[in-house]
């Protein structure tokens, strides 16, 4: 049994006299204690909408949510507010993509971070100051106690994300959600906080969902990846199985179009034509065959079911998946 | 005779304060002694993280910004002293294309009139049937439809705003594209779009380019020559090939480290060197070497004293660094932990690292070694585990 296991996820936002769009169009994937799980896409795939799904808090008018997602044997998306309000910060917890805006600028980091101390572990005045100060020095932020007086704009980018994430952390929940966490990072500033993540799921077995559009960050992170086009998965495998035979045309295209920092040099990229503007509803078909090399008449009947056309746990949702013979050299 | 030759360039900032007078508190010193020269037909990368002064660089060849000291000499004319009507009529064959391309385009004016107003500026064309037919011709070689033209630019997607802001550089023939981080607003699959076009243009029409990015990957992809910069400064330039197969500065070594290669394979075995805080300000950088303060390498003597010059190193690889030979050779001791034993152990953390490290030998994710290459997918977790044992404290020559 799973820690989270999402079964056919979908969001759709509506507003009056529009046509209703779809977000999240049937996502399923599991995630277990301990290991890390990747949500890959570009922007429009419906990556974040699904952890905002997850977490409760789309907004409850104008969305309609479809869907299983079952955190320990309940239900996420049924839960009500006051019982999912006991969950985020204890349980589950986010952390999001701009640590500026995710802060807020009027308070300082340390009643930030000890008001969810107060809030979920009862603790109080110096005792709630005292643990706040050791999870940030936990997260490696240099001298604690100066910088729990401080305002956000006061610290780094890199800084503010170690406070969001020693936030995240301080009730030591069981799944952590984190959305593109250094997206908005430089690259060595990246390093510091990929490493930091990956020592919390090793020393404490939090089970992380991680969402990125950074190929290469899901490469050394994840245990299991999902890529998401259009609001689906149409690939979901073991990381080290995807990135060997990404089978998919989406995912195929997608790793032939990222140039490589190790890559011999004077080759031309392999882009994927078009851009995603162009969908089609995945109900009358595939949404990637006009971006497709590979497709036929068939795509367009119906929606691609997952098949596993390569190897056991390898699912992929194609008519005519990318098979060996047209394999990139690795 | 380069095409275009940097000299010494410097753009500092003053910083004011005073509510009555403006006083001159300090500078922040945003681009502090660069000199680079770019040859015609070539491409010249400017990496660097965020702060480090590559836009300003990028910004202060067009004099868009003004320089505080230096020269910039353009094909024989040094444009830092131009006066404003001249450095105007130059500005035809340096052109710039910028990062955000959807704010860099009124969003008022149709594709037509964003193409032709330079053209009318610089004199090109008759009249706007003739121009007309120009913007026709580079929209075909952008890979846009010609009835783009009465169209406004929020009708576009990411990817073809890029291409309308390399067809309004094109439409006034320059010499030189300075493109401001081209790609970095796209998705991954239009950003190969539109990197192949630059290159295809560059072939088809001679085009020199000074690209600035942030990601290693796409400037080592499309740069002949890359330029490191780190807080004002360049550190490191090199062939594009021989930066890759041996950066030599320490920050370059950290900065390619830190790059995520798409590829479990190459991650697993990464020595990833991890550096310590964050950028120093530019308003105050660091005496001497201004890497100092977060090199793994950093010296008890010259480092923090004395500011190393950008020297020749052999084959045109350049490096700013008073250690470089001894680094190379493993002579001198790596004094700052590189970090791993600060993320992994669970009491200590970096700032405690950085003053407990003296002479101790740091540890630096070691490989996985011989990890054999086709693996079923349950390998992950397991070489993970792998990992954080060795991490304890295997040596990093």
């Amino acid at each position: 049994m799973s820690l989270l296991s999402v079964e056919e996820l979908s969001v759709t936002f509506t507003a009056r006299g529009r046509k209703d769009a779809t977000a999240v169009d049937g996502v399923s994937f599991a995630v277990d204690q301990g290991q890390v799980v990747g949500l890959v896409g570009e922007s429009g795939c419906g990556k974040s909408v699904t952890s905002l799904a997850l977490m409760g808090l789309l907004p409850r008018k104008g969305v309609r949510v479809g869907g299983r997602a079952e955190f320990d044997g309940q239900n996420l998306l049924t839960m009500n507010e006051r019982k999912l309000r006991d969950m985020r910060g204890s349980q589950l917890a986010m952390i999001f993509q701009d640590p500026l805006s995710s802060l807020n600028p009027v308070v300082p980091i340390g009643v930030q971070v000890t008001e969810i101390l107060e809030r979920h572990r009862g603790l109080k005045g110096e005792k709630a100051r005292k643990e706040a100060a050791s999870l940030l020095d936990r997260v490696g932020i240099p001298d604690p106690d100066r910088r729990l007086k401080e305002y956000p704009h006061q610290l780094s980018g890199g800084m503010r994300q170690r406070a969001l994430i020693a936030m995240a952390v301080a009730c030591a929940p069981r799944l952590l959600i984190a959305d593109e966490p250094t997206t908005a990072l430089d690259v060595t500033i990246q390093a510091q906080i990929l490493e930091l993540l990956k020592e919390l799921v090793d020393q404490e077995g939090t089970a992380l969902l991680m969402i990125t559009h950074d190929l290469g960050v899901v490469a050394g992170l994840c245990d299991e990846v999902n890529v998401l086009y259009a609001g689906r998965a149409v690939e979901s495998a073991g990381r080290r199985e995807l990135f060997a035979h990404p089978t998919h045309p989406y995912a195929h295209g997608l790793l032939g179009s990222i140039p490589r920092l190790d890559a011999p040099r004077g080759e031309p990229l392999n882009p994927i034509r078009g851009s995603i503007n162009d969908k089609i509803a995945w109900a009358d078909g595939c949404a990637f065959a006009p971006r497709c090399d590979h497709y036929t008449m068939e795509c367009l009947t119906g929606t691609p079911e997952l098949t596993e056309p390569r190897a056991a746990g390898h699912q992929v949702r194609c008519v005519n998946p990318v098979l060996p013979t047209a394999e990139v050299p690795a | 005779m380069s095409l275009l030759e940097l000299d010494d360039v410097k753009v500092h900032f003053p910083v004011k304060k005073g509510l009555f007078f403006d006083r001159t508190v300090g500078h922040v010193y945003a681009v502090d002694g660069v000199s680079l020269s770019i040859e015609a037909g070539q491409t010249y990368g400017l990496v660097g993280e965020s702060g480090c002064g590559k836009t300003t660089l990028g910004r202060a060849v067009l004099r868009l910004n003004d320089i505080t000291d230096g020269g910039v000499v353009f094909d024989g004319t040094d444009l830092a002293k131009l006066p404003g009507e001249e450095m105007r009529a130059f500005r035809r064959r340096l052109q710039m294309v910028f990062q955000d391309p959807l704010g860099s385009l009124n969003p008022r004016q149709n594709i037509e009139s964003i193409l032709s107003e330079g053209m009318a500026a610089h004199g090109i064309g008759k009249d706007q049937t003739e121009r007309r037919e120009k913007i026709k011709a580079i929209l075909a070689k952008v890979g846009l439809p010609s009835n783009a033209l009465s169209r406004y630019p929020h009708e576009f997607s990411g990817g073809q705003r890029q291409r309308i802001g390399i067809a309004r550089a094109l439409v006034l023939e320059p010499d030189v594209i300075i493109c401001d981080e081209p790609v970095s607003a796209l998705d991954v699959s239009v950003q190969a779009q539109v990197i192949n076009l630059l290159e295809e243009l560059q072939e088809s029409l001679g085009l020199t380019y000074l690209v600035i990015a942030h990601d290693l990957a796409v400037v080592r992809h499309i740069s002949d020559v890359i330029g490191v910069m780190y807080l004002g400064g360049l550190v490191e330039e090199a062939p594009s090939d021989a930066l890759y197969a041996g950066p030599r500065h320490p920050y370059t070594k950290a900065l390619m480290s830190a790059v995520p290669v798409p590829d479990p394979e190459v991650e697993d075995r990464r020595e990833r060197i991890l550096l310590h805080g964050d950028l120093p300000s530019p308003a105050n950088p660091p005496t001497g070497c201004r890497f100092h303060t977060r090199c793994p390498w950093v010296q008890e003597t010259k480092c923090a004293t004395e500011r190393p010059p950008l020297l020749d190193t052999g084959d045109g690889h350049k490096v700013a660094c008073h250690f470089t030979a001894e680094i190379e050779a493993g002579t001198v001791k790596q004094t700052l932990a590189t970090g791993i034993e600060a993320v992994t152990g669970t009491e200590t953390v970096a700032a405690e690292a950085v003053e407990t490290a003296e002479g101790e030998t740091p540890a630096g994710k070691p490989a996985a070694a011989g990890a054999p290459a086709e693996e079923p997918a349950t390998v992950p977790a397991q070489a993970d585990a792998d990992a954080t044992e060795q991490t304890e404290g295997s040596p990093k020559a």
